[in-house]
């Protein structure tokens, strides 16, 4: 176990949050508190026998200002000072309620109000404010610390600037159903707008930016309409399907005195009960099940927990199904006998349940990427298909995420893991004591399968360039293997760029060692999500592991500053292939196809000459970096000293000069 | 541009590792393991056609020339044909050539590494 560094150890609060509510709430809207060690429940109210505010005067030192942003404050209190609250004092009382232990951000003159608020009225904890060298990276962050922690984070920057450059990864979370709460800063008064770079900064509709890939978005006019809107944001991010949402705050409102003709209020959160499948569909399903001669299942995101993983394999040892894993989440161990990485039993399957699919449409039909571009089914014209998935609950249009129609049989438009108990139960009521032989002889073929399959791994991953240089995936694979097996390891990357070895040779047995990948695949998700992840793993003083492709990592490399910043332990193994190589097999395909050669397809996606030493980039940012390693007898002592580093509490960067793939 | 211009290490690993047993060289003082890599099969294949999730492995093909060849020559699914005008007959004989001349691989049951990987 990895000694946790108490100074970080994050998550501690002095607010429960389920304390705090029930004691100020009274009939579903509690009368405000204020922060940290507040004792009045009504905010102190402007006194009104002062004059309200004037228009706002821009000094000359403001307007000379770089930002130009600096503003004198209200007129009745001391010139230059606001004499009483300040709004965003209120928005981090809000924020407080619900329990949120972080905000990142990468800091914004329009968000300046609540910025202050956070770390001095709110005392800098729940939430505790870090700092991102991007918006990228901090939503990117927020997006790996939910599928590690499963509470939603907030994301804080400008709703101009900030916020397109945060886009993508709200894209990614959006396509991966993860929360991250966007705060954004605006100012739509122009009256009280500072010209020049904040009116630069500003924009009617900060939404519009991300509202196709957000599931709500609001612009308060109010203090009061801001409580409503970030209480109704929270509870929508956080119920089925789980998405990403936005909070525009104003400037005007953050920096001045609160003005309310009536005392503000918070409004109680009510997380509603997740969507369950209806019975009779989900009896229908089991029937289905029950009797198929050879059920497969298939999972995505079907697991957000360590239970909701046991109820995959509840479901699938009920039947003996085999589980195909696309690997969204961790559904379920990989070592289990009924685990399949590889979509190969569908071609055998009369009954196939989709649990959280992506994409049913590419699970059952296969599409070759070849100038035909031919499309085949993978199953029989008569193979029954099961959905159960938030998929039919909320879709929106633009964005296609949605993937292509696929017809099935059984629709069940629910939370899957919300469902299973009940088809579980409904499975197990519906075999016929006839049905057993045939269940305990497919677990049987399963395990016998199962045994001669570890075999084959074996053998491949021996001829699988066991000492060539570049360094093969296998043999990485296994040399991490070695290191980390016997740890409390988490791994929170996806390795699909290690040609999934890991998942051939690593045993993934517990919820919180997998978390799928970014869900757009839009790239540089994976430094700054692993750093996110890494700060969800640590307070439970887990190993961390970062298989990092080293094109990715050079979208977001500040990453790995806010990992030193904030003392996250993370072993980042850089995965290097020099290349962007997914794009050199497209451009090798291209060329065949055209009949031109491929002497040219590394123009343009080669990341080389020079070559980037990433050891040396790690340095920079104050991160221990080791390597290039390129002779795969010195992997071990390299993975070494990088544990090392994690346990003491520090992320660490070991570059891997690697092969393809 | 040329291709070690773009890539050097690949380079290196060409010319520190090529295998004794290599056919002789194919063209223009290539050896056959340079045409293996100017003509992309490691994209997939990886640098000693040792497979990967693209491309499976290659190496010590067990298919003669001829049948090699023609699926090369003619295959229709993920991987793209090579036709004559990408990969002449002399260069895809040299390819073939090297991958044959490539050495067994270990033993899973001699590397420490392999052994006691999967839980029981």
């Amino acid at each position: 176990m990895i000694e946790k560094k108490e100074a970080n150890a994050g998550g501690s609060s002095t607010v429960d949050r389920r304390k705090f509510i029930k004691g100020v709430a009274v009939a579903g809207a509690s009368a405000v508190a204020a922060g940290e060690g507040a004792k009045a429940a009504v905010l102190p109210q402007r006194d009104r026998s002062q004059p309200r505010p004037s228009a706002l005067r821009p000094s000359a030192q403001i307007v000379a200002a770089e930002s130009g942003s600096v503003r004198e404050a209200g007129a009745d209190g001391s010139p230059g000072t606001v004499p009483g609250k300040p709004g965003s004092d209120f928005m981090v009382d809000v924020v407080k309620t619900l329990g949120i232990e972080y905000a990142i951000t990468n800091p914004a003159s329009s968000c300046r109000g609540i910025h202050e608020s956070l770390v001095s009225y709110g005392g800098n904890v729940m939430p505790e404010l870090l700092t991102a060298t991007h918006e990228e990276t901090a939503t990117a962050m927020g997006h790996g610390y939910f599928k590690v922690t499963g509470k939603p984070l907030i994301s804080l920057c400008h709703g101009t600037v900030g916020l397109q450059h945060a886009a993508m990864a709200v894209y990614n979370a959006w396509c991966d159903r993860v929360p991250v709460i966007m705060m954004v800063g605006n100012n739509t008064d122009a009256a009280t707008r500072v010209p020049g770079t904040p009116t630069l900064h500003t924009v009617q509709d900060p939404g519009s930016i991300v509202r196709d890939y957000t599931k709500w978005d609001d612009q308060p006019g109010s203090l009061q309409h801001y409580a409503e809107s970030m209480v109704r944001a929270y509870k929508i991010a956080m119920t089925p399907p789980f998405e990403p949402v936005l909070i525009s705050i104003q400037e005007h409102m953050q920096e001045h005195e609160i003005h309310s003709e009536k005392p503000l209020t918070i409004p109680k959160l009510t997380t509603p009960s997740f969507p369950a499948g209806d019975m009779n569909a989900v009896r229908e399903a089991a029937a289905l099940l029950a009797n198929a001669e050879f059920p497969v299942i298939v999972v995505d995101r079907a697991a957000r927990s360590q239970q909701g993983m046991q109820n995959v394999v509840a479901i699938a040892e009920s039947v003996n199904a085999l589980v195909v894993d696309r690997q969204g989440r961790m559904n379920m161990p990989n070592m289990h006998h009924l685990y399949q990485m590889g979509g190969g039993a569908l071609r055998r399957a009369d009954v196939v349940l989709g649990l959280e699919l992506t994409d049913y449409w590419g699970t059952v039909n296969d599409f070759s990427d070849n100038a035909a571009q031919n499309v085949s089914s993978i199953v029989s014209p008569d193979t029954r298909l099961i959905s159960i998935g938030v998929g039919d609950i909320y879709v929106r249009a633009n964005y296609q995420d949605f993937q292509r129609y696929q017809p099935v049989d059984i629709a069940i438009a629910a939370d899957a893991e919300t469902t299973l108990p009940s088809l579980i139960e409904a499975v197990k009521a519906a075999i016929l004591s006839e049905r057993q032989a045939a269940i305990e002889q497919r677990g049987a073929d399963a395990r016998r399968n199962q045994a001669a399959l570890r075999e084959r791994t074996l053998a491949e991953a021996a001829a699988n360039g066991w000492d060539v240089r570049p360094i093969s995936s296998a043999r990485l694979s296994a040399e991490l293997w070695a290191q980390i097996k016997n740890e409390d390891w988490a791994l929170v990357s996806r390795d699909q760029s290690l040609s999934f070895w890991p998942h051939r040779l690593w045993a993934f047995e517990n919820h919180h060692q997998f978390i799928g990948g970014p869900g757009g695949q839009g790239i540089g998700y994976g430094l700054p999500a692993a750093v996110g992840a890494a700060l969800g793993h640590r307070e439970h003083g887990r190993l961390v592991v970062n298989l990092q492709n080293d094109g990715d990592f050079m979208y977001a490399p500040g990453s790995l500053w806010s990992a030193a910043h904030h003392n996250i332990p993370l072993l980042n193994i850089i995965y290097n292939n020099r290349a962007y190589h997914q794009e050199v097999m497209h451009m090798q395909r291209m060329a065949s196809w055209r009949q031109r050669g491929v002497e040219n397809a590394l123009i343009g996606t080669a990341i080389a000459d020079p070559n980037i030493n990433f050891a040396t980039v790690a340095q920079g940012m104050g991160v221990e970096g080791i390597g290039p390693i390129e002779d795969p007898n010195d992997l071990s002592a390299a993975i070494r000293r990088g544990i090392e580093v994690v346990k003491s509490g520090e992320p660490v960067v070991i570059d891997v000069i690697a092969q393809p793939r | 541009m040329p291709f070690g211009k773009i890539s050097p290490y690949i380079l290196a690993a060409v010319f520190s590792a090529a295998s004794a047993a290599a056919p002789a060289t194919a063209a223009d003082g290539e050896t056959p393991r340079d045409v293996f890599e100017r003509v992309g099969c490691w994209s997939c294949h990886g640098y000693k056609g040792q497979g990967g999730r693209h491309g499976p492995a290659i190496a010590r093909t067990p298919h003669n020339y001829e049948a090699f060849s023609a699926f090369v020559r003619t295959t229709s699914g993920e991987m793209p044909p090579f036709t004559e005008r990408v990969v002449s007959d002399q260069d895809l004989r040299a390819v073939h050539g090297y991958l044959q001349s490539l050495p067994e691989p270990p033993s899973a049951d001699n590397l420490s590494l392999l052994q006691d990987v999967f839980p029981d």
